[in-house]
């Protein structure tokens, strides 16, 4: 096999390299100077912004960039906008765009680039830019290469939704006026970035090679990258320690091998990679349905799982229990306004009996299903077969549903479940990853990552909507506190905890996470020892 | 049948397959009351090793007994087993007398379905099936009967069509018997001993092939099997060998104990081989 044979190739690089004499003689070739990544699983296409998930965003972010970047504050820095102006009142924001890039087809990348990805292809197809780009009047090319975005009301949390993954740059000259997503270059994208789309082995490999007219100088440092389909855990272990991959990224790597992984000497493991994503496991329930839409069910449903548990035994360790939407290391995250749903087992019995949920014959006051995820054994199943024991013991039945992911996105996306498994990012701002989940007016039948669950409270939206819209930090946050209080009063959402994925990369790479969005920057910076 | 049983117990490997397989029965039918919880119960913390306080056999990913785990595990294999091979071979026996007893069209046409089955790859079309039919126990027994039968009918077809012009038939026939009665009371009983020796055989391949689907996670998940539990556990053989060595373990014993006796029976009841 292919794979195979590469991988062997990949391995004795790997060896010569080390011997010093050798690589001083020979100099590095082309086969040293390339990567091997792994995917869980093969996406269907490579339009970013149509399917923005975690592996879309480890390849595409090396494809298609974005106007700003965040540092490790979270501040916004130029990336293809060389630099940026924000009218004091928040309406207006000016953006200058870097006149040397072009688009990997030798196409210039210009002002009309910026204007149509922000005002037509990100708002229909990308998740998170739906919410964000609503609040915008106007998008006006001043000229080539400035932009100005008249904004309906200041939204301050505008500038980080023009980040990595939150609003990647799509080329106008081949998208504008098609059909986005049976577009050919779905096949063969188009982007910016310092590594060029050159060929897609299907279930095998998608290879991506040096781009030579890249705008930043010097880079990028190596010659390409291999993204290597390997579908199992034990697999994928092995490759990251014999070496014939570089890069293990967040859930290549299950959690029960962590220890064994950070031990090894020759591999960096770093916790920090996905700090910008703050992302929460969570349960969502149909609330259309009884008894998912009465408060009492959700608390009881809360305090009958230890969650503490969940991270520490079956999730070995890695993450922190969840108590609000809000990731508790971002902005607004407000200890004192959040409910706290401690594991306690008679404190959810007596809240089942208020419902009138009493036991029934065997105990059992309730029966109900829960959706997994197909993640082929790993942690959220564990995680579920954890919850399905711990809710039996107050009484409550669960029948597990095994799926594969088209039925996955099927039944949640047509509200066609009890509870499902699921886990969101905040992406920097709640208003980019987190009120799309909770808006009544995001409850949109048949599109994943929306309102599935059916939650609708109007004090809920009005607060998301003065948030977002607030020009003072202080009151943001007050409307944050505020609705961290509703929120998880509402037991809105089984919150479960919050991931610290980790990204694993070989000692021969330097420069590899270089801010908080990780290898959604892609790996312009990375150079080889 | 004297003759039978002093042939099955002479051969050692037939005796041998039998007290493990009786063990693994009795395990199997006493779990619920040799064990107080189920085999779900998280009894401490995950990947114990064997010899741990209370944990003979260490615990799993998810801090659950292993010990436990294998001996429901046991009733699941056995309960697919055994439901699968006897469904199987109710289609297969009926399709294949049929066929082996009229013969002509009605022999060719169920022969092509048989092939029919036959020709497609029977582990990928069990994970269709299984797909489609939503994993749980009752479409992983349904989904093995469905690719097992056709080797049942192959086999009951072939003693029919040696059997139905035996004087003994004929006999019957000219006594005025119908059709029914004679397959079931004359023909069946002499073609018997072939297929006991092939469901023997078949309950191990069915305890192997719902591993398999419990493996790559197309099981039923609320039940634990042998298969579930080595798939559930294969990130963790690296550092945890007993979550995937022993339910391996208790997978071979058992196909190996039903391969043996299929031997023995074999020996036991086809007097060609009978010495």
């Amino acid at each position: 096999m292919d794979w195979d044979r590469r991988a062997m190739l990949g391995a004795a690089a790997a060896g010569v390299l080390a011997h010093p004499a050798w690589a001083q003689r020979s100099g590095t070739t082309a086969r040293q100077r390339t990567i091997n990544a792994m995917m869980t699983d093969e996406p269907a296409h490579l339009n970013y912004p149509l399917f923005n998930t975690r592996i879309m965003q480890e390849i595409c972010g090396n494809i298609n960039e974005s106007l700003l970047q965040v540092d490790w504050q979270f501040k916004p820095q130029p990336n293809l906008a060389r630099d940026f102006e924000m009218s004091p009142d928040g309406m207006r924001y000016t953006f200058h765009l870097r006149p040397d890039v072009t688009w990997h087809d030798g196409m210039p990348f210009t002002a009309r680039d910026v204007a149509f990805s922000c005002g037509v292809m990100l708002p229909q197809l990308n998740p998170r830019s739906r919410g964000a780009f609503s609040h915008i009047r106007e998008i006006k090319a001043v000229d080539r290469y400035t932009v100005r975005f008249e904004m309906k009301e200041p939204f301050n949390a505008f500038l980080l939704s023009l980040v990595a993954s939150s609003a990647p740059m799509m080329p106008a000259h081949i998208y504008e006026g098609t059909d986005f997503r049976t577009n050919p270059y779905n096949f063969k994208p188009v982007g910016t970035g310092p590594f060029k789309f050159n060929r897609w082995a299907r279930g095998q490999f998608i290879h991506l090679t040096r781009n030579a007219r890249y705008w930043q100088p010097g880079r990028p440092g190596m010659d390409g990258i291999y993204y290597r389909v390997c579908p199992t855990p034990e697999q994928r272990l092995v490759a990251m320690e014999s070496g014939a991959v570089d890069l293990a990224m967040a859930d290549d790597i299950d959690t029960v091998v962590n220890l064994r992984m950070v031990a090894n000497p020759s591999i960096v493991a770093r916790a920090d990679a996905f700090n910008g994503t703050g992302e929460i496991s969570v349960m969502e329930m149909n609330q259309r349905r009884w008894p998912f839409n009465d408060r009492r069910f959700r608390a009881a449903f809360m305090h009958a799982i230890d969650r503490e548990f969940l991270v520490k035994a079956i999730n070995f360790g890695l993450g922190k229990v969840a108590h609000s939407p809000i990731p508790s290391d971002l902005p607004y995250y407000d200890d004192k306004a959040v409910t706290k749903y401690h594991h306690d087992p008679a404190r959810a019995r007596a809240l089942l009996d208020e419902m009138g949920l009493k036991p029934g014959k065997g105990g059992v006051r309730h029966r109900f299903s829960i959706m997994m995820i197909p993640d082929g054994g790993g942690t959220w199943t564990r995680g579920v077969h954890y919850i399905k024991q711990a809710l039996s013991e107050v009484g409550l039945e669960v029948k597990l549903e095994s799926t594969d992911w088209p039925t996955f996105s099927r039944r949640s996306g047509n509200w066609e479940f009890d509870v499902d498994c699921n886990s969101y990012g905040q992406y920097g701002d709640p208003a980019i990853g987190t009120s799309r989940f909770f808006l009544t007016s995001n409850i949109r039948k048949g599109v994943p990552q929306t309102n599935l669950q059916g939650y609708s409270n109007p004090e809920v939206d009005a607060l998301f909507a003065k948030a977002a819209v607030a020009v003072e930090p202080a009151e943001a946050q007050r409307h944050y506190s505020r609705l961290q209080q509703v929120l998880t009063h509402d037991v809105a959402m089984v919150w479960l905890y919050e991931r610290k994925p980790m990204f694993f990369y070989n000692k021969r790479l330097k420069n590899v996470i270089m801010g908080p969005n990780g290898p959604a920057d892609g790996f312009g910076a990375v150079t080889l020892a | 049948m004297r003759d039978f049983l002093r042939v099955f117990f002479s051969r050692p490997i037939s005796l041998i397959g039998l007290v493990i397989f009786a063990a693994i029965v009795v395990i199997a039918l006493l779990a619920p009351f040799l064990f107080v919880r189920g085999p779900f119960t998280i009894v401490g913390m995950p990947l114990l090793p064997p010899g741990a306080p209370g944990l003979l056999a260490g615990s799993d990913v998810l801090g659950r007994d292993m010990v436990v785990g294998l001996a429901y595990g046991a009733r699941i294999s056995l309960l697919v087993g055994i439901t699968s091979t006897l469904c199987a071979l109710g289609i297969g026996m009926l399709l294949g007398a049929v066929a082996g007893y009229y013969g002509g069209w009605l022999d060719d046409l169920l022969m092509r379905v048989t092939e029919f089955f036959q020709i497609i790859p029977s582990f990928v079309l069990l994970m269709v099936l299984v797909a489609f039919l939503q994993p749980s126990l009752s479409s992983t027994v349904i989904g093995i009967a469905l690719v097992t039968w056709p080797q049942v009918a192959r086999v009951v077809r072939g003693e029919f069509l040696s059997l139905r012009s035996r004087e003994f038939v004929q006999a019957a026939r000219t006594l005025g018997m119908g059709d029914a009665r004679i397959i079931v009371t004359q023909i069946l009983p002499n073609a018997l001993p072939p297929i006991i020796v092939v469901s023997s055989m078949m309950v191990g391949s069915a305890i192997l092939t719902e591993s398999a689907l419990s493996f790559l996670g197309l099981g039923d998940p609320n039940l634990l099997s042998w298969g579930s539990m080595i798939g559930g556990s294969r990130s963790a053989m690296w550092v945890a060998w007993w979550t995937t060595v022993l339910p391996g373990v208790a997978i071979m014993l058992t196909v190996l104990a039903l391969n043996f006796i299929g031997d023995g029976l074999n020996d036991a009841l086809n007097p060609r081989r009978r010495r």
